[in-house]
């Protein structure tokens, strides 16, 4: 077969050019693309023969490859915001331990607030700050005549219902730390009910973290739950939007860690320490990216009205990163089968339960007190956990989690049907109310 | 395709020699090695215990969580409803295609083919933006009549998006079948007195039947095994989205993520299977060869169908218009139409960022080639051999249109990873040869089918007289055959690169670098950052574009038969 043989000769050739390249750094990231390539071109420039090759993959699809692959890495950084999926990448060991120069490290504080801002153990380092909070379309809370959110407390507000979005935090790293962030604040009980009555109030819950920003932009949804940057550099591009941190918020560092066993280990430092310098902190303050620097006397270099987390008092819950990381799984799965999953069973509760409270609420029968009794028992049941706190970071339950054991389908099952069947009770509960207080 | 019986007799000569048989076996172990191995690396996972043990009590607990029994039900349940929906669309678009002449008919079919485009993230953005709950119509409606209508929300939303995505494989198959049917057929039942619905319902119906069907079991296949709908409305308690989830979450330790995988390949092979049984017996009925009637049209009727097609159209075309105006928009939020608009975005998917569309160009070229080159070889095996195996090439290069993109991509890295591939140095999942392969594949299967029904047309007889002549096989498969078959080889050639363009699910998980990224790689990366929905929405458009020219030529080149590549 002839006409083959030039074809695959430079198939063979483009095959091995794309392997014989000089210096090169593989970045795992989930950043978005004007992060990465601000910072692509930056460090080009000030290392020219070192090129940035970038992997864009989400948080959790990042750490299966880097698992799927740990026999022969490939990549050599992951960089990413959560901090939990760090310590998840630290616990199986895919992350090489570094000490960047003492010059670089000595301008950066060791905490921000309670949360330590580097890896104890030097396996990965803070280069950001992020704080989480609610990003909100201004056209459509006019069009739809709502209010803006100032607090967490306000997604349960009925008014709110179906107007609301965020994604599953199994699906992205950061949903998972406000997640972790609000049931810190307020505790696991109280936490969850917040969680449950703003899940019925959601009009949709995505599977990608920038589905979030992306529905508020496009005006689908009126207000999303997003970590900082998102709303800022939306803001910055002249979108119609608004940003704000509720006063119950932490402040946490977005990190970066060199893989166990890196093909380019020196190439990997070089980025590594090339973040955490001046220069490198600096690229944070363009407009499209708008994110925190670590380092605090760069702040008197950033453009105006700029939020300086050191400064401000931001915050008011001391996260607990190892309360977070130890429980992820089970959050996260508790999360996606009493909410996620569930979703048109509590949102269709919680819309019968603010019908109900509205029709006692202008009703003048002699039954309104019964009703209000019924409405209570169904946001009772609306708003219910299946599981308690203890149980939650219960080892041998989070080690189920982790392996193949049956343990992990069966709670699954449990918390599903008892879901449903509290939803669908709230909603008959809810239903007679209304049909009573008529 | 058509059973092994319908294969003439072996033609060059009476023993089995060895070429074809070489042939044979290296097919069969570049099939093996880059379909049926992966595959079976990955639904391994989903009968192994702790101790990789053949167990069944994952598959148990799949039908003990109700979790699971919901999605097994809504999938199945969406899909029949697509089918249903796709079919009154489909049918009369497909008996105006085939029956009728009239100008810009070939325009009509080209537009018809798009809906199976839809490029990912753009299409979910842009369908919002028209038919979301603060989309183009619902915002006209509220302003109008102060009320909007839901029809992006949960179950109803995916069946009408897969509905209005998939209805032309229902269309080009039923299509196909119209045309094939011996026009003496309906003459001699004409000439009998039967007219009207009872010529419809007695003589055409039956003999359309099997085409019918196998488009809808087809159309059946990519309705559950689709993600992308489902996960651009948030809409998860379906078997696909749940699959995804689950390997893409939690990995390996998951088994529920490929016990959903194995449940999804056995539900489409059982379709396939019985797709195709329906499609033999349609051969049977048909005169090999045979051409339709094939009337002008004018006046009233012309209107009609003019109208009735703009209607489908119109409604079907929604997303891609909304990508076109996303493509010009800087700012379009909560309003009817875009509220500032630019040229940038071409600028920078064009001057600034311009490999995406350069790769694409390179991989979807590349894979087309490689999968007619194999379609060739595979359906020259199929007609003209009677070598052991011909069923089991038959049945594994058409696996792939049963298997979901996740699963092969999967697949592919569990296998291929950290295995360095003899003469490059790297293993094969760190260059983007990796997407080539997966993406000739993935298409096999089409342009195995575009091959064998070019080869079928070849009576065996022009070879045997050229070999007579004293040629040798290679000269006269290149010289005789070749020249014969090249509309065919061109036709599956187009209908690779057309159904490559915006391939995303294999492709998200297999990029080794953004710089090796098609198209929808690019889409993805753009979707991420709160100016990109215009850049992306402008890569679509391009693929679109490719697309629409793709399969206008396909049409001028294949003419009526241009669908028959659809089929199973």
């Amino acid at each position: 077969m002839r006409p083959w043989s030039p074809l695959l000769s430079a198939l063979a050739i483009c095959l091995t050019a794309s392997t014989l390249q000089a210096k090169e750094v593989v970045i795992v990231t989930s950043f978005p693309k004007e992060l990465f390539e601000n910072y692509k071109k930056a460090f080009e420039a000030r290392y020219p023969g070192i090129g940035v090759v970038v992997k864009a993959k989400q948080t959790n699809e990042g750490v299966t490859y880097l698992r799927e692959t740990r026999a022969k890495p490939e990549a050599d950084i992951f960089w990413v915001s959560a901090p939990d999926a760090f310590q998840t990448l630290k616990n199986d060991g895919l992350l090489e331990k570094y000490a960047p120069p003492k010059e670089i490290t000595a301008k950066i504080p060791a905490k921000i607030g309670n949360f330590p801002i580097h890896d104890a153990d030097g396996t990965y380092f803070g280069f950001a700050i992020s704080g989480y909070g609610l990003m909100w379309n201004k056209n459509y809370l006019q069009g739809h005549k709502l209010p803006a959110p100032k607090e967490w407390t306000d997604l349960t507000n009925a008014r709110y219902h179906g107007h609301l979005v965020i994604s599953a935090p199994s699906r992205s790293g950061t949903t998972h730390l406000t997640i972790e962030t609000i049931l810190q604040a307020y505790g696991w009980e109280k936490g969850w009910n917040l969680l449950l009555n703003a899940g019925g109030n959601m009009g949709a819950i995505t599977e990608r973290s920038f589905g979030v920003p992306e529905a508020v932009i496009s005006g689908q949804y009126g207000i999303g739950v997003v970590i900082d940057f998102f709303g800022l550099a939306a803001i910055a591009s002249g979108q119609p939007v608004d940003f704000v941190y509720p006063p119950l918020t932490s402040v946490v560092p977005a990190s970066v860690g060199i893989v166990k066993g890196a093909p380019n280990m020196e190439e990997a430092k070089t980025f590594v320490n090339y973040l955490l310098s001046e220069p490198g902190q600096m690229v944070l303050f363009s407009p499209d990216i708008a994110r925190l620097p670590v380092m605090p006397d760069l702040y008197a270099k950033a453009p105006a009205n700029y939020p300086n987390p050191f400064k401000t008092k931001m915050g008011g819950v001391d996260f607990n990163d190892q309360l977070s990381s130890g429980r992820r799984d089970i959050v996260n799965s508790l999360y996606d089968h009493v909410i996620t999953f569930r979703h048109k069973e509590l949102k269709d509760a919680w819309g019968s339960i603010y019908k109900a409270e509205e029709a006692a609420a202008k009703s003048k029968g002699a039954n309104v007190t019964q009703a209000r009794s019924l409405i209570a028992d169904a946001r009772k049941h609306a708003s219910q956990v299946p599981i308690d706190e203890k149980k939650a970071s219960d080892k041998e339950i989070v080690a189920g989690f982790r392996g193949k054991s049956g343990l992990k389908a069966q709670m699954e099952t449990e918390w599903e049907t008892a879901a449903k069947a509290n939803y669908t009770k709230a909603k008959e509960l809810a239903d007679k109310a209304a049909g009573m207080a008529k | 395709m058509a059973k092994s019986e319908a294969a003439p007799a072996l033609c060059f000569g009476e023993k089995t020699d060895w070429l074809p048989a070489a042939v044979m076996a290296a097919l069969l172990a570049l099939l093996f090695v880059f379909i049926l191995y992966p595959v079976v690396r990955v639904l391994w996972v989903s009968l192994a215990d702790e101790k990789s043990q053949l167990t069944f009590i994952h598959f148990q607990n799949f039908f003990l969580r109700p979790l699971f029994r919901d999605a097994l039900w809504n999938s199945l349940f969406s899909g029949f409803l697509v089918v249903l929906f796709g079919s009154l669309i489909a049918v009369p678009l497909a008996y105006i295609t085939a029956r009728y002449e009239f100008r810009g008919k070939i325009l009509l079919q080209t537009l018809t083919t798009l809906p199976l485009v839809i490029p990912p993230f753009v299409g979910a953005v842009a369908f919002q933006q028209i038919l979301g709950r603060s989309g183009t119509v619902n915002l006209l409606f509220m302003q109008w009549f102060d009320f909007t209508i839901p029809f992006m929300e949960g179950l109803t939303g995916v069946v009408l998006v897969q509905t209005l995505h998939f209805f032309p494989f229902i269309m080009l198959n039923t299509a196909v079948s119209l045309s094939n049917i011996d026009a003496s057929l309906e003459e001699m039942a004409q000439s009998m007195g039967c007219h009207g619905f009872r010529l419809f319902r007695r003589v055409t119906l039956p003999l359309v039947l099997p085409g019918f069907i196998a488009g809808c079991l087809l159309t059946f296949i990519r309705a559950i095994d689709d993600l992308g709908t489902p996960l651009m409305l948030n809409y998860k308690n379906l078997l696909a989205p749940q699959a995804y989830l689950r390997i893409t979450t939690i990995g390996i330790d998951d088994v529920d993520g490929y016990v959903i995988c194995a449940v999804l390949v056995v539900l489409s092979l059982a379709s396939l299977l019985a797709a195709r049984k329906y499609l033999s017996l349609a051969e049977y009925a048909t005169v090999q060869g045979a051409r339709g009637v094939i009337r002008p049209l004018q006046g009233k009727r012309l209107a009609f169908v003019f109208l009735f097609s703009a209607l489908a159209l119109a409604i079907s075309l929604l997303p891609h218009a909304g990508i076109f105006l996303l493509s010009f928009s800087k700012v379009w939020s909560f309003s009817v139409l875009p509220t500032r608009l630019s040229l940038d975005n071409y600028a920078e998917i064009l001057f600034r960022v311009p490999h995406f569309i350069k790769n694409t160009l390179l991989y979807t070229g590349l894979a087309a080639g490689f999968a007619v080159t194999l379609g060739a070889a595979i359906a020259f095996l199929l007609l003209r051999s009677r070598l052991w195996g011909r069923n089991l090439l038959d049945a594994l290069a058409t696996l792939p249109l049963a298997i979901p993109g996740v699963v092969l991509a999967v697949g592919y890295i569990r296998v291929f990873h950290g295995w360095d591939f003899p003469g490059v140095g790297a293993s094969l999942t760190s260059t983007w040869f990796i997407l080539v392969i997966v993406y000739t594949a993935r298409r096999l299967p089409y342009t195995v089918r575009a091959c064998y029904a070019a080869m079928q047309q070849v009576h065996p007889s022009l070879e045997e007289s050229a070999q007579n002549l004293g040629a040798n096989r290679l000269r006269t498969f290149l010289r005789v055959t070749m020249p014969l078959i090249s509309g065919g080889l061109v036709a599956g050639a187009l209908i690779a690169f057309v159904t490559t363009c915006v391939e995303l699910s294999s492709t998200i998980m297999l990029v080794p670098r953004i710089e090796y990224g098609p198209i929808s790689y690019g889409i993805y990366v753009y979707m991420q950052s709160p100016l990109g929905r215009g850049a992306g929405a402008a890569l679509g458009v391009v693929a679109i574009l490719l697309v629409a020219v793709g399969t206008y030529l396909t049409h001028r080149v294949f003419g009526g038969r241009a669908a028959s590549v659809f089929r199973v």
